[in-house]
């Protein structure tokens, strides 16, 4: 398989630039294809050898208006020569397939970074759709011709021409144009096409029966990749070359898609059915979706008729012995906290995925953030302690998933899984472990015995109670939100009794602590900064660690995979040392249970714009808090892609409001 | 304890050793008496039983079952009794809901069983008030009733909560009277039926809305207030079996006396696979009409768990055993040497 995909490229007579890594975009209208192009080239440069990251952009609007700035479907990709944890700060090459995908996209471009155009789109009437002003021309701008590399190409054009004899309508021609432009793009950073040609032969060919559709996409395909060769309009190419990746097989791997396969796996490590009950969310569909695609694995999914159905039916699956799993985004979380009370209460296993997204309220559902983790840790009346744990990275997700399978059952008490839009929908290659390196997930269900005395609440070393389940002869008992009497599980209401089960539920969940592994710290033990973050930042805080260590500086970083309980070794590392900075996704969640808990003076990063972080950002405010400038603000925010100690407080006049009465 | 040898449980066997909680008088002790005798009758296992509740003075139920059972959260029972069929759909599930559990806070859930036809039996103990909560008006509550929520008389219009479930697509409805005769008969029906069974029972709330169904339960006018349903029988009535229903000529049912120039066979005869005939007798309300009692509607069909079990099998059967190693290796593999 290596062997044909590693296909070295045709040769060339134009120049190559050699780069140790490349950002670049797709973008164009949610109708253009851009996705598909966008984990084509990813699928490509990972069998190709790179590190890649990704960074899909939906527009929030299935149906936006064709051409409008709104409807802008974006996806980026990050492929390098070494190991990668980000999707990337600056774009190197702009794809932009009409005039709203450049105007929304061209300031992220670094300046003398690569913009292709399709030219045939610069219309008056597309012009217009995209907001630019009347008789403007982007294209003829100067300001941009010096700023970057543009080339017009006439995409629509020559696509059509590529393919006017193939017999087929307009409509379905135009739609191939992202393959031309794939194509040229592939030629620019001298990528194997043949992953793509089999990918389109078998999924239009054969999955879809068009083979005519097939064959066109193709042959685009290929007409882009030649225009590049055979035109002057690119004076040099690029080459990435592969990188220096642990052996092993490889593929890549979505973070939805790793969380379906981790819960598969976790029920198979159990030897349980996995019945995964969902109502669907952006960004936590593609779970569903993936798990209801492996019914030959045994899984079994339950479209429910909304969140609340779903919590309480992945608990009617625990309680009748099965591993009963839910996922869900944000506001669907909400509805299911009564529901996950009630597991608490009867003492069940199930596993809850929070796939985070912009809030609060509906927010921005196809955007990114981490601003659930108090309502994950405290989101649910009474004290109500659950184990919650966060994945770090899209490959992450598989293993967390079966961390929480595990935690789960091992102390029978529901767990909360985050992960979130942009690892949920972010790709990177997973080196493929090995089904026999897996260790099985042990689970005893007590029978009955006539000599033994037995009751549902009695609790083992863990502080964990039995799962007994219906079937099973002699150990009929009832479970329910009331409050339960130790050791019988009878309904009590004897005060003393609440206050012991209320300690020994947390006493539970603050075992978990003795399954999960120290913090380790990246970086040396102890120093001038300590960056702490957690879940799906992990990348660009390690990547602006290193970069800040490279530099001399004396910062180190740890990322929390469990949020609670915390590991037992968190509190010594932060007293390790001088100052401690948070970066979050959110207005300072962890950074607030940090103070709160360890009394340390936890200061935050904190950036709630519906997208990951830049690496340049964190870098920024290390230096902020470095020198000194910080003072007494207690976080940082970012403005414009710059964290600017400067430019921290929101000038209200800015935005016309001129007087506030306070 | 296990079951004896010759496995024959009594109806006593069925009951907890918790004490039964409900105010002297209340129509719940005289269902659950009757939930206890079926069971036994029908020989259900007590390990393979599973009784699941929301929350309401009915949703005690299932902690006086020697079963397995569940005192879930207020509306959802039938999420939770999902996802135990889900997961083994050969257990026996019963559920237990109130008025207000079942129709008011979980009335979502309520229609998707019963149109998913999980084979669960739901029991809606029907007093026309919120019970637990002390006595606030509920979606059957009768219009103008008078509580402490509604002072100056409900303005909501009540459901019937059995047209809300043939609508639903259940595939068996019914009806029965907490202290009636017949509610051992629907309930052994209702737990036979291979399906989402649902029969609502009514039954008087002693202390907040007593007498609610006097109509149907006073011993000497109950039989003319009520219509025992039988299958292909003609529809009569009365304590003298002298009054039946008729279809007059805008197919509008009409209540007649029998003898003056109406015989037996020209009243409307019950067909319980006739949906839009079990449609108009969840209309037919006292004072008007007697209320019909007994099986309304009841039909074969594919139960959820078991297709969705199916499509399992048959997914396995085309694509062979499951192969962890084989899903993680799908998609496009490189190996990096
Ligand atoms: C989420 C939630 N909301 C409200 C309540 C309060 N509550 C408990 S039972 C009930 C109504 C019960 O009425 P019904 O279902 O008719 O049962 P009954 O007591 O009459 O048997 C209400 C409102 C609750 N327990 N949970
Ligand atoms: S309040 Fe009414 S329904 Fe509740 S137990 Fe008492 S009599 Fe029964
Ligand atoms: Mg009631």
């Amino acid at each position: 398989m290596a062997a044909s995909t590693n296909t070295e490229v045709p040769q060339s007579n134009k120049p190559t630039e050699e780069l140790a890594s490349a950002v670049i975009r797709f973008a164009g209208d949610s109708g253009d294809g851009m996705q598909l192009a966008g984990t084509q080239f990813t699928d490509t440069s990972a069998i190709f050898g790179n590190d890649v990251a990704t960074l899909p952009d939906f527009p929030a609007e299935i149906r936006a208006p064709a051409g409008t700035v709104a409807g802008v479907s974006g996806f980026q990709i990050n492929f390098a020569a070494s190991d990668i944890h980000t999707p990337g700060d600056e774009v190197n090459a702009l794809i932009a397939m009409n005039p709203a995908a450049f105007k929304a996209h061209i300031d992220d471009v670094q300046q003398g970074g690569i913009i292709v155009v399709n030219e045939d789109e610069f219309t008056k009437i597309n012009l217009r759709k995209a907001g630019y002003p009347e008789g403007y021309n982007p294209l003829d701008d100067e300001k941009y011709d010096n700023k970057y590399r543009i080339t017009k190409v006439p995409i629509t054009r020559l696509n059509e021409e590529t393919l006017a004899d193939t017999g087929m309508s307009a409509k379905d021609i135009g739609r191939c144009k992202n393959m031309f432009a794939l194509g040229l793009i592939y030629w620019l950073y001298q990528r194997p096409i043949d992953t793509t040609v089999s990918y389109l032969e078998d999924y239009f060919g054969k999955k879809k029966k068009l083979p005519a559709v097939a064959e066109a996409n193709v042959k685009t395909l290929k007409a882009g990749y030649f225009f590049g060769e055979t035109t002057e309009m690119f004076p040099v190419r690029f080459h990435v070359a592969r990188a220096p990746v642990a052996p092993g097989k490889y593929r890549k791997i979505g973070g939805n898609e790793a969380t379906a396969m981790g819960l598969a796996t976790a029920a198979q490590l159990a030897s349980k059915t996995l019945v995964y009950c969902s109502y669907p969310i952006t960004p936590a569909s593609d779970v569903l979706h993936s798990l209801a695609a492996m019914r030959n694995f045994g899984v079994k999914t339950f479209q429910a008729e909304d969140e609340i159905a779903a919590m309480c039916a992945a608990i009617g699956v625990s309680f009748a012995g099965q591993l009963g799993v839910t996922g869900t985004s944000g506001p669907g979380l909400a509805l299911k906290s009564e529901a996950l009370n009630l597991a608490l209460m009867m003492e069940l296993p199930v596993v809850i995925i929070n796939v985070q997204r912009g809030g609060p309220s509906t927010g921005l559902p196809t955007k990114t953030e981490q601003s659930d983790l108090l309502q994950a840790l405290y989101g649910r009346n009474g004290d109500s302690p659950a184990v919650v744990i966060a994945a770090q990275s899209p490959g992450d997700c598989f293993n967390t998933a079966i961390e929480a399978s595990r935690l789960a059952i091992k102390y029978m008490t529901p767990v909360i899984m985050l992960t979130d839009g942009y690892i949920g929908n972010g790709a990177e290659p997973w080196r493929i472990p090995n089904v026999e390196d897996l260790e099985p997930i042990e689970i005893s269900h007590p029978v009955f015995d006539e000599k033994v005395e037995w009751h549902p609440y009695q609790r083992d070393e863990n502080l964990s109670r039995p799962w007994a389940i219906p079937g099973t002869k002699g150990l009929q008992h009832r479970i329910g939100g009331l409050e339960k009497a130790h050791i019988t599980g009878n309904v009590s209401y004897d005060f003393e009794n609440h206050q012991f089960m209320t300690d020994l539920r947390r006493m539970k969940v603050e075992k978990v602590a003795d399954s999960i592994p120290d913090l380790e710290v990246h970086g040396e033990a102890s120093g001038d900064l300590l960056l702490v973050g957690w879940g799906g930042t992990y990348g660009s805080i390690l990547t602006a660690t290193d970069r800040a260590q490279a530099a001399g500086k004396k910062v180190s970083c740890i990322h929390l995979r469990h949020l609670n309980p915390m590991p037992k070794n968190l509190k010594s590392i932060l007293g390790n040392f001088k100052q401690i900075l948070v970066p979050e996704l959110n207005t300072g969640q962890l950074r607030m249970i940090l103070r709160g808990k360890f009394l340390v003076d936890a200061r935050g990063l904190n950036k709630i714009a519906g997208k990951p972080f830049l690496v340049e950002e964190i870098e920024d405010a290390i230096k902020i808090v470095l020198n000194g400038e910080l003072g007494d603000r207690e976080y940082l925010t970012p403005r414009l892609h710059k964290v600017d100690i400067n430019d921290q407080d929101i000038d209200l006049a800015k935005f016309g409001i001129n007087a506030v009465r306070l | 304890m296990p079951e004896k040898e010759l496995n024959v449980l009594k109806p006593k066997d069925f009951a907890s050793d918790q004490d039964v909680r409900w105010c002297p008088g209340c129509g719940d002790y005289a269902i659950l008496n009757q939930v206890r005798r079926i069971c036994a009758k029908i020989g259900q296992t007590r390990e393979n039983s599973v009784f699941i509740s929301g929350i309401g003075c009915s949703s005690r139920f299932p902690y006086y079952m020697e079963t397995y059972g569940m005192h879930s959260i207020h509306g959802r029972a039938p999420a939770f009794a999902s996802g135990v069929k889900l997961a083994n759909p050969g257990l026996d599930v019963w559920q237990v809901t109130g008025d207000g559990d079942g129709l008011s806070i979980g009335g979502n859930h309520l229609l998707h069983v019963l149109r998913r036809n999980f084979n669960i039996k739901i029991m809606l103990f029907n007093n026309r008030i919120y019970g637990l909560t002390k006595g606030q008006y509920s979606p059957t509550s009768e219009e103008g009733k008078k509580t402490k929520s509604s002072p100056m008389g409900a303005i909501d219009m009540p459901l019937s909560p059995l047209s809300v479930a043939l609508a639903a697509e259940a595939s068996f409805v019914a009806r029965a009277v907490d202290v009636d005769k017949d509610l051992g008969e629907v309930l052994e029906r209702a737990a036979k039926h291979e399906g989402s069974a649902f029969v609502e029972i009514y039954q008087d709330c002693n202390v907040f809305n007593h007498h609610a169904f006097k109509y149907a339960t006073d011993k000497d006018s109950k039989e003319d207030h009520i219509l025992r349903l039988e299958h292909g029988k003609p529809m009569i009535f009365g304590k003298d079996r002298d009054k039946g229903i008729w279809l007059d000529g805008n197919r509008k049912p009409r209540v007649v006396e029998l003898g003056k120039g109406i015989q037996a066979d020209d009243l409307l005869f019950h067909d319980e696979h006739d949906e839009s005939l079990s449609f108009l007798l969840s209309r037919m309300t006292y004072p008007e009409f007697p209320e019909p009692m007994g099986v309304f509607y009841q039909i074969e069909d594919e139960c959820y768990e078991n297709l969705l079990q199916k499509q399992v099998d048959d997914a396995i059967e085309a694509k062979g055993k499951p192969d962890l190693q084989a899903l993680f290796n799908s998609g496009d593999i490189f190996e990096v040497k």
